[in-house]
């Protein structure tokens, strides 16, 4: 799976204005449904059902990464968005770092494999320190969006 | 100090896979002990402390992965991470999913 199989360009965000968990898990939230991509009556529901799961363990699964995600019957695909913290935010990650990049992911309940297999692709390309490094330099949406289609296409070489 | 390797099979038994969650876990007991401690699937070995490796596995339910530790603990490590699987990985949080009668025979020492 590519970033493009899954994130929506229109709800990427660079330079979030959310200083706290609840709040860049909102932020994004309303990104995509900005994005026409979950419905407005639906936002709640996700923004909770999101911070039921992180309740159970952060996402931040560390390299100033999280994952924040949650499934939802209110979609019929995988949707995904991307954003980036300039700051740093304080996310209860695994290895105590605050968190730059979030791929937040909302995937429909009877697709497990879609999830996993956009776990996978974020994990992977995120193992490449480059990648890690210009997407949290970006500095406008359309340079993440650069990025991921660099990544689909050829792949950061370290 | 012995540098034995000590590997066992297991199968995903959790219905949606090796996602972060289970990773998550996993990776925290793999880092209790000092072995070397690889996942090996199909196509790639992962280092069984990362999240990060272990989630490009993409491990779907019923997938089986050889747990492989090299070190002076591998046995206990393997063991362990062995039991991670044949409890479904349900014993340290509450699980959403609450799947009582996991298959975890398939997975176990009968494999040679």
């Amino acid at each position: 799976m590519k970033f493009s199989d899954f994130v929506a360009v229109d709800a990427i965000r660079s330079d979030i204005d959310a200083d706290n968990k609840p709040a860049v898990i909102r932020e994004m939230a309303e990104a995509l449904v900005e994005a026409g991509k979950i419905p407005p009556g639906e936002l709640e529901g996700i923004v909770k059902a999101i911070m039921k799961r992180e309740d159970l363990g952060s996402t931040g699964i560390g390299r100033g990464v999280a994952v924040p995600h949650t499934k939802h019957p209110s979609v019929d695909r995988l949707v995904g968005t991307v954003a980036v913290s300039r700051k740093g935010i304080e996310f209860e990650s695994l290895d105590g770092e605050p968190v730059q990049l979030f791929f937040l992911l909302v995937s429909p309940p009877d697709r497990p494999g879609d999830h996993l297999r956009a776990l996978e692709n974020i994990s992977r390309q995120l193992r490449d320190d480059e990648f890690c490094r210009r997407l949290k330099a970006a500095q406008t949406p359309a340079e993440i969006e650069h990025l991921l289609e660099e990544a689909d296409h050829h792949g950061f070489v370290s | 100090m012995s540098q034995e390797t000590i590997s066992r099979e297991v199968v995903v038994g959790i219905e949606q896979g090796l996602h972060a969650r289970p990773a998550d876990l996993l990776a925290r007991e793999a880092r209790k002990w000092q072995s070397r401690i690889e996942l090996v699937g199909k196509a790639q070995r992962v280092d069984g402390k990362s999240i990060l490796d272990l989630l490009t596995l993409a491990a779907e339910a019923g997938t089986r992965l050889v747990v492989e530790a090299t070190g002076p603990d591998a046995r206990e490590a393997v063991e362990a991470i062995g039991g991670l699987f044949d409890r479904n990985f349900t014993d340290q949080h509450n699980s959403q999913n609450n799947n009582q009668t996991n298959d975890t025979a398939s997975g176990g020492r009968r494999q040679s």
